[in-house]
């Protein structure tokens, strides 16, 4: 509903106050974030100094790696491991500002190369989970709320079971069900649509039965809730209800769990990329941890860092947005 | 409240238990024992898992193997949360600059999603079943502590705490009377759900790999053997994952239970 | 005059559990009926029930004509026809009545939508001549608006305009001024009028006689999901037939006022006591004097101080000015561990006893904690001393093995009573301790807290925002408003000559039971 001109004088001095309060969130969550990055860095720089042995070593695959006496005084060299640690670390945060982050020995190329190649396919496949889950959890949610007592009690079962579900084991079941017994789909991941369907679905169905059971709660109780009452009472339907009034209570806890959806999803694209043998950032971080490649380790989980940060700071926006209550606060 | 769910899952958990106390009970047979002539049999009265590369019983060495797999989970369970309880009550119970840093702190270890934390410790200190439970606790801790962390800070300014200074007791009383039991109550449903998820975590590990190693009857370890021959010999790696779920599946249920029974 | 609704043995039973029971009347065109009952009388199941929202799991039998439909025979969507728009509902929790994710002026445009063709732009404007019409200041800025940003008052004033929005003949008003303020209620109580005079019928669902006297011109007392006696407003309240009605009107406080003991020395006194969160300051100078075996009275409406200073005075919070002094001696100026020897001698009582409990443990062992500073050390608590402390306060001992929450709320008042009591304290600072109990189970527990101050000589600061309760139960008063002590006297002087102008317009607008 738009304000008329009668009102103004308030709205100005409110509006600026609410900008303050924007800008001051802003510079909180940019803070929050740089200051992640940094203790994720700092970490991870730590990380290798500790590994038992020779960090030269380590670098370059471990203490069985048989590396040449050239290419360990090489890696000493490039990695700076003869100076002083405070130099080093200096160092190595100046060369992760400009986007370096070392190379990977196993695959002799740049860590952000092959990050930059890996991303795609993880990406498309963590975004189509994300999707089917997000709609299976709805429907779900949708069917609770229209059901009895004794559906709903099933349906609650049948989401615990799912998020309990390990994914390689979800994706040998889907693999034996659609392809050995069906033949429906290819039991390896093939470019295009049909090859995504069985590894999406892997990742969807734990997700889709964590967010339902988030959602479940808060579902049922906003519709027992006074103003679904009298919603109700002012003649609306059962699914005017759902869809304008409880919904949108619904929808608060889950979108909270963004961040750690995105992270559930990355964990997951490790096992089932590998086990559908599809190309992505999973897998290779699983071959770069099989090599004890630290490097492109190290890379990977920086990368996945930020991501999570993104991640959440939208979440934190799409919160804002769906519950106005969180507006005027801060 | 014996809902249909929280008894199966009574049962199966009951079942897990006996098997990894006393696995002769169920399974007569020595999981160890190797008959190369009946390597890869499928499913049958007489092997009802199935046989491995070696021929050894499927079934039998899955019961053996309960033990070592439910140790696993508790042990990565009971580092989790021992870390997680230090940081929840320092956080919630310390000074503020403390609650500050430690919530900070735990907010970094959470960036990384867990499995990706545990494979750097791995990629730090090599692959096995030790660094692999130890990274499983590691990676579960920031979790509960957030938890731990959340609930401390609701229990102390819970009225009954206040009623408890207007009647004049101190501060040690009331942390010991009130606070702790209080907290303590969710511990034990942190862990019931805890003990299934970090049996699923140690097992992914090891199916890819970087967890227990074969001949080793422990779950996991037949997952990383049984990885090669999925799309022909199926049941290797099928019923060793069919049995982790099931104890997932269970223990979370019973936790769920619990909780709902705890709120009530 | 013809019925627009009849009712006519009516009962909701939910699995083995029956709400109501054979329930008859009728409401005339335009007339105010009301219910009146305590909680657990049914009253709010049967107004849910005439619009068929009483729930999944209910089963009813018997009738109920609106106009000439039957309305336990129709059609759900012959029902949501008439909901909204023949038959408004302003539900009980009324303040939690509205989405809190929707502006207020979407939820009161919903009943438009639903039952009109109007367009966004005429709905709009007929909103604003809602919020018009039922006297919202700045209609347009609060259409606006979302729930949490309006006082409770304004909130309730926006649910009424949602219920009212296409003048339904029949307005079904369940505790419509329940946990408001007194002059807001009156407010809410004159707006009722106007809509009764204007021809809406009115069904008020009530617990307070003194609201429902002002109102309604019939009465139906419920208890227990029956009918126990019915009749025009001015016979029950007049001639009441039945024993429970007769209990109901005896147990209004203020009928009687307080007979106090002379006062003995000073046991609190607190010197010009401030306190401040952020920029808002809650108490600004306030000064008292608590003298032994009388009661002062805190009375004003929410926001005005009142509990904050209750919990100076214990001690819970530091005055950021001003100080407060227990037995002569320096209370709040000293650091806690200088306080823990003299706090059994203070202790407390609050509104909700139920949160004020471990939810872990048993009554026996909340007193027996209770029993404990007091006790002599390496003296263990005997179950004589349980049991003696149970009936004292009028429990019985087989309550002691019982956790609170399995007690009624009368009982659990009395339990945190015996706690508060059990150290044998010579002040208890009582906050709101029966604004949540039935009328009935109010006046037992201030019989109690009367007859244990006789016994003990007990003093009592008494906080309430009820004047009824007031003027039962205090000796002296303070009426406390914006953190300030506006008027202050003994209790019968300020009731008989108010000098204050807000003492005035409390006094005013409290709804005085009508016979």
């Amino acid at each position: 509903m738009a304000l008329p001109l009668g009102a103004t004088t308030t709205t100005t001095a409110a509006d600026s106050v609410r900008r303050r309060s924007w800008l001051r969130w802003a510079l909180a969550r940019l803070g929050g974030v740089v200051f992640v990055l940094w203790a994720v860095a700092t970490v991870t720089f730590f990380a290798i100094r500790l590994i038992p042995g020779d960090p030269a070593e380590a670098i370059l695959g471990g203490p069985g790696s048989q590396a040449s006496e050239e290419a360990l005084a090489q890696a000493r060299k490039d990695y700076g491991l003869d100076l002083p640690l405070g130099i080093q670390y200096l160092h190595y945060l100046g060369r992760l500002v400009t986007g370096d982050l070392g190379t990977s020995y196993s695959l002799r190329s740049p860590v952000t190369t092959v990050i930059g190649q890996n991303l795609g396919p993880t990406l498309l496949l963590a975004l189509s989970s994300l999707a089917i889950a997000v709609v299976l959890a709805l429907m779900l949610a949708l069917w609770s709320s229209r059901s009895g007592r004794a559906a709903a009690a099933v349906g609650s079962v049948l989401e615990i079971i799912a998020s309990a579900v390990p994914h390689f084991w979800l994706a040998i079941a889907l693999i034996l069900l659609f392809s050995t017994g069906l033949g429906w789909l290819p039991p390896v991941s093939v470019p295009g649509p049909a090859g995504l369907v069985l590894p999406a679905l892997t990742l969807a169905i734990p997700l889709a039965g964590f967010l339902g059971q988030v959602m479940r709660e808060s579902l049922l109780d906003a519709l027992a809730s006074p103003f679904v009452l009298a919603a109700r009472a002012r003649g609306e339907s059962e699914s005017g209800v759902f869809w304008r009034h409880a919904l949108r209570h619904a929808a608060i806890p889950a979108i909270g769990l963004a961040g750690w959806a995105f992270g559930s999803l990355i964990s997951g694209a490790v096992v089932v990329e590998t086990i559908f043998a599809r190309p992505g950032l999973g897998r290779s971080l699983l071959s770069a941890v099989q090599d004890r490649d630290v490097p492109l380790v190290l890379g990977v989980v920086l990368v996945v860092a930020v991501g999570y940060m993104l991640v959440t700071t939208l979440t934190d926006l799409a919160d804002r947005l769906v519950d106005p209550r969180l507006r005027s606060r801060s | 409240m014996r809902r249909p769910s929280v008894v199966v899952s009574l049962a199966i958990v009951l079942f897990i238990v006996i098997a990894a106390i006393a696995p002769n009970l169920l399974a007569p047979g020595d999981p160890l024992a190797i008959h190369p002539g009946d390597s890869f049999l499928p499913p049958s009265l007489g092997h009802p898992f199935g046989t491995d590369e070696s021929g050894r019983d499927v079934y039998t060495r899955i019961i053996h193997g309960a033990g070592a797999s439910v140790l696993i989970g508790i042990t990565a369970t009971a580092i989790g949360l021992g870390l997680a309880i230090v940081f929840g009550l320092l956080a919630g119970l310390g000074p503020r600059w403390l609650d500050f840093g430690t919530t900070r702190f735990l907010e970094v270890l959470f960036a990384f999603p867990g499995l990706l934390f545990a494979l750097l410790f791995i990629v730090i200190y090599g692959p096995g079943v030790l660094t692999s439970t130890i990274a499983v606790g590691l990676a579960t801790a920031p979790g509960y502590g957030r938890i731990i962390r959340s609930r401390v800070l609701v229990v102390r300014r819970a009225p009954y705490l206040e009623a408890s200074l207007v009647l004049g007791r101190g501060r040690f009383f009331r942390v010991t009377r009130h606070l702790l039991p209080n907290v303590a109550g969710s511990l034990f449903v942190l862990a019931t759900l805890g003990i299934g998820q970090s049996i699923v975590w140690a097992s992914s590990l090891s199916y890819l790999g970087l967890g227990a190693v074969p001949p080793a009857a422990e779950w996991g370890a037949m997952l990383s053997a049984g990885r090669t021959y999925i799309s022909s010999f199926w049941w290797l790696t099928f019923f060793p994952g069919l049995f982790i779920v099931l104890t997932a599946a269970a223990t979370t249920l019973l936790g769920r239970g619990l909780q709902e029974r705890v709120r009530s | 005059m013809t019925s627009l609704l009849t009712v006519q043995n009516l009962s909701v039973g939910f699995g083995p559990l029956t709400a109501v029971s054979d329930v008859s009347f009728d409401i005339p065109a335009g007339a105010c009926v009301a219910i009146v009952g305590e909680s657990g009388s049914g009253k709010s199941v049967t107004a849910r029930t005439i619009l068929g929202l009483a729930g999944r799991d209910a089963t009813v039998s018997g009738s109920i004509g609106f106009d000439d439909t039957d309305l336990t025979h129709s059609s759900p969507r012959r029902l949501r026809a008439l909901r909204g728009r023949d038959i408004g509902f302003v539900s009980q929790g009324a303040l939690v009545a509205l989405d809190p994710l929707r502006t207020v002026g979407h939820e009161i445009a919903d009943s438009l939508r639903v039952h009109t063709k109007l367009s966004p732009r005429q709905r709009q404007e007929r909103v604003i001549e809602l919020l018009e019409s039922v006297g919202m200041p700045e209609p347009m800025l609060r259409a606006s608006q979302r729930p949490d940003q309006l006082s409770g008052g304004l909130r309730q004033r926006a649910v009424i305009a949602s219920a009212i929005a296409l003048n339904p003949r029949l307005l079904i008003a369940d505790e419509p001024t329940t946990a408001l303020d007194a002059t807001v209620t009156a407010g809410i109580l004159d707006l009722l009028a106007t809509l009764r005079e204007r021809g809406t019928a009115i069904l008020l669902i009530s617990h307070d006689l003194a609201v429902v006297s002002r109102l309604a011109s019939h009465i139906v007392v419920m208890r227990a999901g029956v009918v126990v006696e019915s009749g025009s407003t001015q016979q029950v309240l007049r001639e009441p037939r039945h024993p429970y009605t007769r209990e109901l009107i005896a147990a209004v406080p203020g009928g009687l006022p307080h007979t106090g003991s002379p006062a003995g020395e000073p046991v609190v006194t607190a010197t010009g006591v401030t306190k401040r969160f952020g920029s808002r300051v809650a108490v600004d100078e306030v000064s008292y004097e608590l003298r032994r075996g009388r009661t002062l009275g805190v009375v004003g409406e929410s926001g005005s101080g009142k509990t904050t200073l209750a919990r100076l005075t214990l001690a819970l919070e530091r005055p950021d000015a001003g100080s407060i002094e227990l037995f002569g001696e320096p209370w709040t100026a000293v650091p806690e561990r200088d306080r823990t020897a003299r706090r059994p001698r203070i202790g407390a009582i609050y509104q909700d006893a139920l949160s004020s409990f471990d939810p872990r443990l048993t009554v026996r062992q909340i007193l027996a904690d209770a029993l404990g500073p007091a006790a002599e050390l390496g003296r263990r608590v005997t179950e004589a001393e349980l049991v003696s402390l149970v009936e004292r306060v009028g429990l019985n001992a087989n309550v002691l093995p019982r956790h609170p929450r399995v007690l009624s709320g009368g009982q659990q008042q009395r339990v945190a009573i015996a706690r508060a009591i059990a150290p044998r304290p010579d002040v208890i600072v009582c906050d709101e301790p029966v604004s949540n109990l039935d009328v009935s189970v109010q006046a037992q527990v201030l019989a109690l807290l009367d007859g244990l101050q006789r016994e003990f000589g007990l003093s009592y600061l008494f906080i309430t925002h009820d004047l009824g309760v007031v003027r039962q139960v205090s000796d002296e008063l303070l009426v406390m408003k914006d953190g300030v002590v506006v008027e202050r006297g003994e209790t019968e002087a300020v009731f008989a000559e108010p000098r204050h102008p807000f003492t005035r317009a409390l006094l005013a607008a409290v709804p005085k039971l009508r016979r």
